[in-house]
């Protein structure tokens, strides 16, 4: 039995673990105003506020099971009005500026806008990268998101709170220590580890594939610790995408602004840091970050816990150097890496994922270059170093010169495939102008079309 | 008065509620079945053997039909009778619809599904243009050929020539709200239909023809679409016949949705086309003679793909004379998803064409684009004012022995007769302030070795009517309650569009009600029937008129019943304010209602409309398809990254015509929604299929619309607000589609951005992804 709260009331629930909030709404509940649009998390027409102690914040709903919510409290677009019928100040301003044509994917805009009225962010660009319209150009969207800015929270928006402590449910395993995790996934081996749900979820809605023996990582606080040193960082890994853009931000900027495009503010908030490295793919954006900064993994297998650094980890497509029971519990990193870099390249800037990222972290010296860590995502099977470029820039003055020298040996660190996102000749000169990027950056030159404005 | 102004959408409070029922989101009868396809997983070949045994074993399935299992043949073609709802043995594209699934949820049928054993004999498909040439492998006979003068001659006394080649993309319609439909069966053969579509009258008679019974037997409703985009034209027939066959068989209710990666694998998208083209101009630009090819990729079946490329051809001249020219347009029949309407009709590729050609032509001879343009352009309508009619109304131009302005006609033999894009060109590049903006993109260009601007502008001229001359009408109908209130329907969908408040607004003018007093129901075609689709921009043209009609039948009615009670005359009793005015008495709305209903005064009317004056034979390509044209143009300025690729679009300036606009916001609204979704046609959105036809770009993971930051930073939209020429409802014009074309600009201008890089023609392809303007920025430098 799972419980929350839904709109303000508090609900029991006893269904399949897999069974997604959207379809519990829709076809349980018969709360019809949360659209499927795509079952995947990529357009955000089912963003539902889901709040617990940590806060509100909008997630998908299609992506997201019923054991993820046990204890929290979820508010759906029917619940975004005041009890009374009095429309939200964002439902307000969309009639005004005419942020609705078709109506479809409103709902969800409609939460998201409410949840970043509610938290105070008039980032709304951010806030609604994860929402697709296909009839307004978002344009009186913006409108309408600004014009509601200064409005004040309704009081229902604040009321929701987490239900507290509970007993364990009966039908889905939901440990709240990570040694109570440890010791479990020991037992069951070959029981899925279910973080975010972010792709585990299209498993589901996508694969029809059957879990039959589930963890759910949520509830273990402990591995949201971080710990901080003089000299490094250790993140927990099951801290979100969006906790790791707020930690990161002071140290990395260059990171921050990447994981600003990472998926959208649905996913960053559920996705996390360690389903992002344990699932070993080749495209996702925080490895190659996170290699070129020689981050170090903490992988954990019963008591037995063992560090390695993060390149060794990916084995090759598909493979990595896990153990049956061992899990990934932390990341430890370098606070300090002026010239780290990592740019992240797909068609369009948000919520896409990477044709390729690349990530640089030269160490100079009176403008040599004294130590290299360059990672690429997208270019290979798995997250991979680049170390005949390395090798070409170690010991040079970073100049045209070396660079233009350096570049025909990514064709020796990679053989890049042609897929939909791009091909492989694509991927190999991006990749080198990467590079060309990197050293325009360091130098100061305007590199991006991001910091251009009209 | 109600029209003209900026009222919001009808179900505005509803979307943002919840409130607002899609087809997915009625509630269904108990017992209802889900349905869901089996799909082929190749693109071309027969199916050999078909083991359903686990899918039929599958928990909650109640029935599986295949072809054979069909109590007759089921088509779901829009105009050829060639799409069999389900495959008869031979595979046609990579997502064809195999058998059909009915189980007692989505899921359930959904994983059923994907049980099936099949086997084919898989045979070589035809997946490109240059394939389906190769194979001639196309509909009708041979290519269309249209042609003006005396091409070839031209051709070769022209000074100059330039030859150019361009590829674009397809596009996928991603409305978000995908296919869904609900079969509600009756009595005694009836079967009551609820879709998302965009044609009513042809989900009704699929569904008939497939039940066998007369279309009298079928009801078709359709509140609103989650979008629709043309994607909900034709593409919605195969679930409703699914579901009306399935409720037929077991006289349960039966609902359908395509998940999203089953909309895009099944469903058919815009035609991508190749343009090949010869220009033979003069040392000024000026176009001697033009000799273009179209070759559209229109898919397995023939859908609505002629008129599709007609519309290509009809708008390959866009806003330019061309004293001389030859279109020919070849329709490729290839094993991928059917080709359909979407948005434009084939328009922006054919305009997109002759774009290019201009932005050729510029550069060629490094003479400013715009004014390239304008001296291709046809001469200016000798007045941008309607000519007003009867005594006291007499001009120069316009009257039945008044001297006829110069003759200027399409490639098509269409006088060309309210051109106004020099005016609207010379205010769009006045308030957009192209000249300095001009020199600071290149200042800019100057300063910056990495990133560079573009700055680019295209004008819109757009024909209004369905090419296919008799689907140019509609029915509306009104009832007056005795209490005064006012139900409207008529044969138009609601997409998003705002047409049902747009017609609402002409209703209430008529009464001088508010729009609050006139209910909105949902189309039906037991209500009015024989509709044509809500497509070609003509929603309100066509039902504002028919809805007008109704009205002013009604208000004739009680016009004379007030006049006869008050011992005046009909022409003295006007309709405004909420009340009736009889003479010196006034009456409320209601209560005028309720005496001509204690009259006996008939308060419902039927109304219609037929668009006047067209002729067109699409043959010989002849004739006035259209009523009258929009126009708009455009200025885009841009920034890519010559290192990566990557682009944005920084500004937008539009400036389009919708004369004298029904309702300003919901116009303006539909102007921003087009382009962006133009730009997205010609920026990131990227059908990709791989070597064996199946399509890669199946979902939002893969297949990129524009994001709410990829809107244009700074996006002015102003409406050009002059009447329409011809008598259209409150001389307002359509706007669904021809703001679409102003997203070309953004390509016009990433290929400027591009020539910042180097001297050559740098040949930007469409889409212009990253990978796309990296390799025309190696053209442009000449290391290609």
């Amino acid at each position: 039995m799972i419980s929350f709260l839904l709109n303000g009331e508090t609900v029991q629930v006893a269904d399949d673990p897999t069974r997604t909030l959207l379809d519990h709404l829709r076809d349980t509940r018969g709360l019809k105003g949360t659209k499927e649009g795509c079952n995947e998390g990529d357009c955000g027409a089912c963003t539902v506020m889901v709040t617990d102690d940590r806060g509100a914040r909008a997630l998908n709903a299609c992506i997201l099971f019923l054991p993820q919510l046990q204890g929290k409290a979820v508010r759906t677009v029917e619940g975004i009005s005041a009890p009374d019928g009095t429309l939200h100040p964002v439902q307000k301003a969309m009639i005004a500026h005419h942020g609705s044509q078709c109506g479809f994917c409103t709902p969800g805009f409609v939460v998201s806008m409410a949840v970043a009225h509610l938290n105070g962010s008039t980032d709304h660009d951010e806030s609604l990268a994860g929402n697709l319209c296909r009839c307004t150009g978002y344009a009186p969207i913006i409108r309408a998101a600004r014009a509601a800015e200064s409005a004040p929270v309704p009081a229902h928006m604040k009321a929701d709170a987490p239900l507290g402590p509970l007993p364990p449910p009966d039908d889905a395993f939901l440990p709240t220590t990570s040694d109570a995790l440890a010791e479990w996934y020991l037992q069951n081996p070959d029981a899925t580890l279910v973080a975010g749900a972010t792709d585990v979820g299209l498993w589901v809605t996508k694969q029809h594939r059957a879990l039959p023996k589930l963890a759910f990582l949520h509830a273990c606080a402990d591995l949201r610790t971080v710990t901080e040193t003089d000299t490094h960082l250790r993140l927990g890994a099951m801290l979100t995408m969006s906790d790791m853009a707020a930690l990161i931000a002071p140290h990395h900027p260059s990171y921050a602004a990447m994981i600003r495009r990472y998926g959208s503010l649905q996913v960053r908030n559920a996705a996390t840091l360690g389903g992002n490295i344990a699932n070993g793919s080749p495209i996702g954006d925080n490895p190659p970050a996170l290699i070129a900064l020689g981050a170090t993994l903490h992988l954990r297998r019963g008591d037995t816990r063992r560090d390695l650094p993060l390149e060794s980890y990916f084995l090759d497509y598909g493979k990595q150097d896990r153990q049956p029971g061992e899990f990934v519990e932390a990341i430890t990193l370098p606070k300090h890496a002026p010239t780290f870099r990592v740019y992240k390249i797909s068609k369009r800037f948000d919520q896409d994922i990477s044709a390729l990222c690349g990530a640089f972290n030269l160490s100079l010296s009176n403008g040599t270059v004294t130590e290299a860590r360059i990672a690429f995502g997208g270019m290979a099977g798995t997250p991979k170093r680049a170390t005949a470029v390395e090798n070409a820039l170690t010991g040079r003055p970073l100049t045209d010169e070396t660079v233009t020298q350096a570049l025909p040996a990514f064709a020796q660190d990679f053989t890049p495939l042609t897929d939909m996102r791009a091909s492989a000749a694509y991927r190999l000169t991006a990749a080198q102008n990467l590079l060309r990027r990197y050293a325009a950056d360091l130098a100061g030159h305007p590199t991006s079309v991001l910091e251009i404005t009209p | 008065m109600t029209v003209h102004a900026p009222l919001p959408h009808d179900s505005a409070k509803l979307h943002v509620t919840g409130e607002a029922r899609y087809t997915d989101d009625i509630p269904a009868p108990a017992g209802a079945l889900h349905l869901a396809f089996g799909l082929s997983t190749i693109a071309r070949g027969t199916i050999t053997a078909m083991d359903l045994t686990a899918v039929r074993a599958a928990p909650g399935v109640h029935l599986v039909l295949t072809w054979q299992d069909l109590p007759r043949p089921a088509d779901t073609s829009p105009s050829a009778h060639d799409e069999p709802l389900l495959s008869d043995g031979t595979v046609h594209y990579c997502g064809q619809p195999l058998f059909l699934v009915a189980a007692d949820s989505h899921h359930a049928a959904r994983r059923a599904a994907a049980l099936a054993k099949v086997t084919t004999a898989e045979e070589t498909p035809i997946l490109t243009i240059a394939e389906a040439l190769a194979a001639n492998s196309r509909f009708e006979d041979g290519p269309r050929v249209w042609q003006k003068g005396d091409p070839d001659t031209a051709m070769a006394a022209a000074p100059h020539r330039l030859t150019g080649h361009l590829t674009m993309g397809g596009q996928e319609h991603f409305y978000l709200e995908s296919q869904a439909a609900l079969a509600l069966p009756g009595e005694n053969g009836e079967m009551h239909i609820l879709t998302s579509t965009q044609h009513p009258t042809e989900i009704q008679h699929k569904v008939a023809d497939a039940l066998g019974q007369p279309m009298h037997a079928v009801r078709s409703e359709v509140r609103r679409m989650g979008g629709g985009f043309g994607g909900k034209e034709s593409q919605g027939n195969a679930l409703a016949v699914a579901c009306a066959i399935v409720a037929a068989l077991t006289g349960r209710p039966a609902r359908m949705r395509y998940d999203r990666d089953d909309d895009m694998t099944i469903t058919g998208k815009r035609h991508d086309f190749q343009i090949a083209y010869t220009i033979g101009h003069d040392a000024e630009g000026r176009i001697l003679a033009l000799d273009v090819t179209h070759y559209a990729r229109c898919g397995w079946s023939l859908d609505l793909s002629l008129p599709v490329a007609d519309r290509a051809m009809l708008h390959a001249d866009n806003a330019y004379n061309l004293p001389a020219v030859r279109i020919t347009s070849h329709r490729l029949k290839t094993n991928t998803q059917s080709a359909t309407a979407f948005r434009g009709f084939g328009g922006p590729q054919g305009m997109l064409g002759m774009e290019r050609m201009m932005d050729h032509l510029a550069h060629t001879l490094a003479l400013d684009p715009v004014e390239l343009r304008r001296r291709n352009y046809y001469a200016e309508a000798d007045t941008h004012t309607a000519p007003a009619k009867g005594p006291g109304h007499g001009q120069r131009f316009g009257g039945e022995h008044s001297p006829k302005p110069r003759s200027q006609t399409t490639p098509y033999g269409m006088e060309v007769q309210d051109f106004i894009l020099h005016g609207l060109t010379d205010r769009l590049l006045q308030t957009a302030d192209y000249a300095t903006r001009r020199a600071k993109v290149d200042a800019f260009n100057a300063a910056n070795p990495i990133l560079k601007r573009g700055l680019a502008f295209n004008p819109v001229k757009f024909g209004i009517s369905f090419t296919l001359t008799h689907l140019n009408q509609a029915g509306a109908l009104v009832h007056v309650y005795q209490d005064g209130s006012i139900a409207l329907n008529h044969g138009g969908t609601e997409m998003g569009q705002g047409l049902f408040q747009k017609v609402a607004q002409v209703v209430a003018a008529r009464f001088g009600v508010d729009t609050s007093v006139v209910k909105i129901t949902a189309t039906d075609t037991a209500k009015v029937p024989n509709t044509s689709a809500t497509a070609a921009s003509s929603g309100s043209d066509l039902n504002g008129m028919a809805a007008q009609d109704a009205a002013d039948q009604i208000i004739a009615r009680m016009s004379a019943c007030l006049a006869a009670l008050h011992q005046t005359s009909p022409d003295r009793v006007t309709f405004a304010d909420n009340a009736v005015h009889i003479g010196p008495t006034t009456l409320p709305f209601a209560k005028a209602a309720q005496l001509c209903y204690q009259n006996r005064v008939s308060l419902s009317a039927a109304g219609f409309y037929r668009t006047p004056d067209l002729s067109w034979d699409r043959i010989k390509g002849q004739g006035r398809p259209f009523y009258y044209f929009a126009y708009g143009a455009a200025l885009t300025e841009v920034v890519l990254d010559t290192l990566t690729g990557e682009n944005r679009i920084l500004r937008a300036d539009l400036l389009h015509d919708c004369g004298s606009s029904l309702n300003p916001a919901l116009d303006i609204g539909q102007i921003e929604g087009a382009y962006v979704q133009g730009a997205g046609w010609l920026t990131t959105e990227e059908l990709v299929w791989d070597a064996k036809g199946r399509l890669r770009t199946h979902a939002p993971s893969t297949y990129k619309i524009p994001a709410v930051s990829d809107r244009p930073a700074i996006f002015n939209v102003t409406l050009w607000d002059t009447p329409n020429r011809e008598p259209t409802v409150y001389r307002s014009k359509a706007v669904g589609e021809p703001p679409f074309m102003l997203g070309i600009s953004a390509h016009l201008a990433l290929r400027d951005a591009v020539s910042a890089t180097g001297p050559h023609w740098p040949d930007l392809h469409a889409p212009a992804t990253p990978e796309q303007v990296l390799a025309a920025i190696a053209r442009a430098r000449g290391q290609t």
